[in-house]
């Protein structure tokens, strides 16, 4: 098992955010429309990782709720984006449990040209858990 | 051969805790024409300068080496110093170990050997030192106001109660700024047009004091003390010695449809107009793009109404010269588009406005007589809902990074002001910080929440959305009792970000004032030298600075003033003896340094010379003694070697690079 310290530094190497950014303006929880799903607010996600609790993200049901809409990411006036952290978040969940139930080669073909590829990965990380 | 003594300051522990002074001491004592080093505490001191003076007159020191802080800090210290002690104060240089070399390394053995190494470079560089003298340039007892909002008009009022004359430059029809578009000015809650009203009529009755109004400043050449400066005067199409100020013009003109930019666009404005009742000059200007006879040749209805034939239809933009001894940026700022703001609609609805907008329609002159109402069907509002930070605290390129420093207070009175009048109306704000450092804000703050019931909100709002039923829906989230809020407003009040008048790039250039990446011009010292800009004879008043509000901005544009007359006080100003020469054997004429000098200095001149017994004409660069700043420009472009900078010859900096490379 990892620390929490280096499951913090991951979730930031990941999503490529330094919350230290953040200002606590709650844009982010303003504008999320999974908000009343949640159990850690948006802009909490944010103090988590910057405190280390990684564990209480991980089981938090804020983690599946988050629709990826990046309404946070699009809004966020300190280049933060909690969606990019919740991601992340996600993703450390999925490496953890090292499964997959999909290979990467298959996925060009059930899905629309269109769509926007980040959408597309955060989709796959939030159904595969 | 230089007889030169090397002092090592400590700088208490800023130096001497990450650079090993002694050691400095005694590797300089090896350095050719080093004949004395010390070190000691502080260099600067009176007891470190009584060193320095007792070391030139013991040693007949010929040139000095201080290592210590920059130069922009103590190297007028140390020159007179110098001085006092009967040297040449050129023949003393600086050895920077402060800010670049202890402040920024760790450790010792590397920043001793980095000390070491500048040192060296400086007693290479002195050992070419020549003396220097300067020069002396007059001064022309006029200053130049570039703008004539509040900073503008005090800034002037203030240099002119000096007894020196001065000139405001004002782009709009009429002096005032934003200043005379505020209703209410916080925290005494007095009418704006109340107190600056009669600062404006001040200016204008002023025997000193000129004002040019609908005016642009041309171009601007010259120096500190000497300034030359073009303004344009554009056609106004009224002759102002013979409007009276009646008004009929404005009232008949039949084009009434442009958008009034005193109103921010909320009301419309004839072609022929003045931007407010109270403007000064009194006298209306005509909007070319807009009347109807310039448009089409038909019309004139302005001219024939006029009882004292003061229309001109033919008037021509006319570009005055003069000259001037100082000159004052206040150019003010504007809010910030929010085009990029989808967010909060404000494109969308009539009703999302911003807060100048508001000052606007709160105002009795506004365009709603004063009485606050829906832009989109006029009924009274009952709940508003004001956001804070729109486009300040960005981090992004969709904002300012910068706190606009007003938006808090003005929003509190704001708020409190609606309350007041209409206490059936309920005012939410949604803040991230309420920020109120000053004289009696933070008690102004706090009324608005205790005693006039003020619902402010932790949060910045996500999203306005507007509804079928003209309301508008405000998603926003209050993160003290962590939850999410879904509220309908009637009217949704935007704090945009400020930022400096978009003019000021284009003026900045002019005057090679230099400004930073927020456009606001940069101050020559951010703490001790806060109205002055780095170019000599520029000064900064007001907002074309930072953020501030009216009370700062007065007291800015009276620091400026302090400074200006400073200036126009003395009758001659030493010139920088560091200037630029061109080898008449050695230019080719070749016209690149021309090019390249920022100051104008640089002139061609046919001259006779004598090239080895070869005596021809030939096309030679002239340098202007006065015009030249020694920014060194034409040194480093001249192809053939020819330009060379006193006191930073090409030989002295090849010295320096040579000592650093030994």
């Amino acid at each position: 098992m990892k620390t929490e310290h280096s499951r913090a530094e991951m979730i930031k190497e990941i999503s490529g955010v330094n919350p230290l950014k953040c200002m606590k303006c709650g844009k982010c929880s303003a504008s999320c429309p999974s908000y009343n799903e949640m159990d850690i607010k948006p802009h909490q996600f944010v103090s988590y990782v910057i405190n280390e609790d990684i564990e209480s993200l991980v089981k938090s049901k804020s983690l599946w709720k988050c629709l990826s809409c990046f309404a946070c990411v699009e809004r966020c006036p300190r280049d933060v984006k909690p969606g990019k952290l919740i991601d992340a978040a996600r993703q450390i969940v999925v490496r953890e449990r090292g499964k997959n139930y999909l290979l990467a080669d298959d996925i060009p073909e059930l899905v629309d040209p269109d769509t926007p590829q980040q959408l597309l990965v955060s989709a796959l990380r939030r159904y595969r858990r | 051969m230089q007889r030169i003594g090397v002092f090592v300051c400590h700088c208490g522990t800023n130096i001497a805790a990450t650079v090993d002074v002694k050691k400095v001491v005694e590797m300089a004592l090896h350095e050719p024409g080093v004949v004395h080093a010390e070190d000691y505490a502080y260099m600067c001191s009176e007891a470190g300068q009584e060193l320095i003076h007792k070391a030139i007159k013991e040693k007949h020191l010929t040139g000095l080496v201080v290592c210590s802080c920059s130069p922009r800090m103590h190297e007028t210290t140390f020159r007179n110093a110098a001085e006092k002690a009967g040297l040449n104060p050129y023949m003393v240089e600086i050895a920077n170990i402060r800010e670049h070399c202890s402040w920024i390394h760790k450790d010792i053995e590397e920043a001793t050997e980095k000390a070491v190494i500048l040192m060296r470079a400086a007693v290479a560089k002195v050992n070419l030192d020549a003396p220097l003298k300067p020069g002396e340039s007059r001064v022309t007892k006029r200053a130049l106001v570039i703008g004539g909002g509040i900073a503008g008009i005090q800034t002037a009022l203030d240099i002119a109660e000096a007894g020196y004359p001065v000139d405001i430059v004002e782009k709009t029809p009429s002096i005032g700024g934003r200043m005379s578009q505020l209703d209410k000015t916080f925290p005494t809650l007095d009418c704006s047009s109340c107190i600056l009203t009669p600062k404006m009529g001040e200016v204008n009755a002023h025997p000193l004091i000129n004002i040019y109004t609908y005016s642009e400043v041309e171009s601007v050449s010259g120096f500190v003390g000497d300034f030359t400066v073009e303004i344009r005067k554009k056609a106004r199409s009224v002759d102002m010695n013979k409007c009276t100020g009646c008004g009929v013009c404005q009232e008949k003109c039949p084009s009434k449809k442009t958008p009034s930019e005193f109103n921010r666009g909320l009301s419309t404005r004839s072609a022929i107009y003045t931007p407010f009742a109270q403007a000064v000059p009194n006298v209306p200007v005509i909007d070319r793009d807009a009347c109807i006879k310039f448009k089409t040749g038909k019309c004139g209805i302005c001219s024939k109404v006029c009882q004292a034939g003061a229309i001109d239809y033919d008037q021509i933009d006319e570009i005055v010269t003069e000259k001037y001894g100082a000159i004052v940026v206040a150019t003010g700022f504007d809010m910030i588009k929010l085009d990029k703001y989808d967010e909060y609609a404000y494109s969308q609805s009539k009703d999302v406005i911003t807060s100048l907008e508001l000052e606007r329609i709160m105002n009795a002159a506004g365009p709603t007589g004063g009485h606050l109402e829906r832009l989109s069907d006029g009924k009274p509002p009952k709940e508003m809902v004001f956001i804070q930070c729109v486009g300040s605290r960005c981090a992004d390129d969709r904002g300012k990074s910068y706190c606009s420093k007003v938006c808090c207070m003005y929003t509190a009175k704001h708020a409190m002001l609606i309350r007041d009048k209409y206490p059936d109306t309920n005012v939410t704000v949604f803040y991230i910080d309420v920020r109120t450092p000053g004289k009696n804000f933070d008690e102004f703050y706090r009324r608005a929440v205790e005693d006039y019931g003020v619902n402010y909100i932790k949060g910045q709002v996500g999203k306005v959305i507007p509804q079928p039923n003209g309301k508008l829906l405000v998603q926003g989230a209050d993160l003290l009792d962590n939850k999410q809020i879904l509220k309908e407003a009637d009217m949704v009040v935007l704090a945009a970000a400020i930022e400096p008048n978009p003019d000021v790039r284009k003026i900045a250039t002019m005057l090679t004032a230099s400004i930073d990446t927020n456009n606001f011009l940069t101050e020559a010292h951010a703490k001790l030298r806060p109205v002055e800009s780095p170019t000599a004879g520029i000064f900064l008043s007001g907002v074309c600075q930072g953020p501030k509000d009216i009370p700062e901005t007065v007291s800015q544009a009276g620091a400026a003033a302090v400074k200006a007359i400073g200036l126009l006080a003395k009758d001659k100003l030493l010139t920088n003896p560091c200037t630029a020469h061109s080898d008449e054997l050695l230019c080719n004429g070749c016209s690149q340094c021309a090019n390249v000098c920022p100051y104008g200095a640089i002139t061609y001149e046919d001259k006779e010379v004598n090239d080895h017994g070869v005596r021809e004409t030939r096309r030679i660069a002239v340098v202007n003694d006065a015009l030249c700043q020694g920014c060194g420009a034409c040194t480093v472009t001249c192809p053939s070697g020819a330009m060379d900078l006193q006191g930073f010859s090409n030989r002295q900096i090849l010295a320096e690079v040579d000592a650093i490379c030994r």
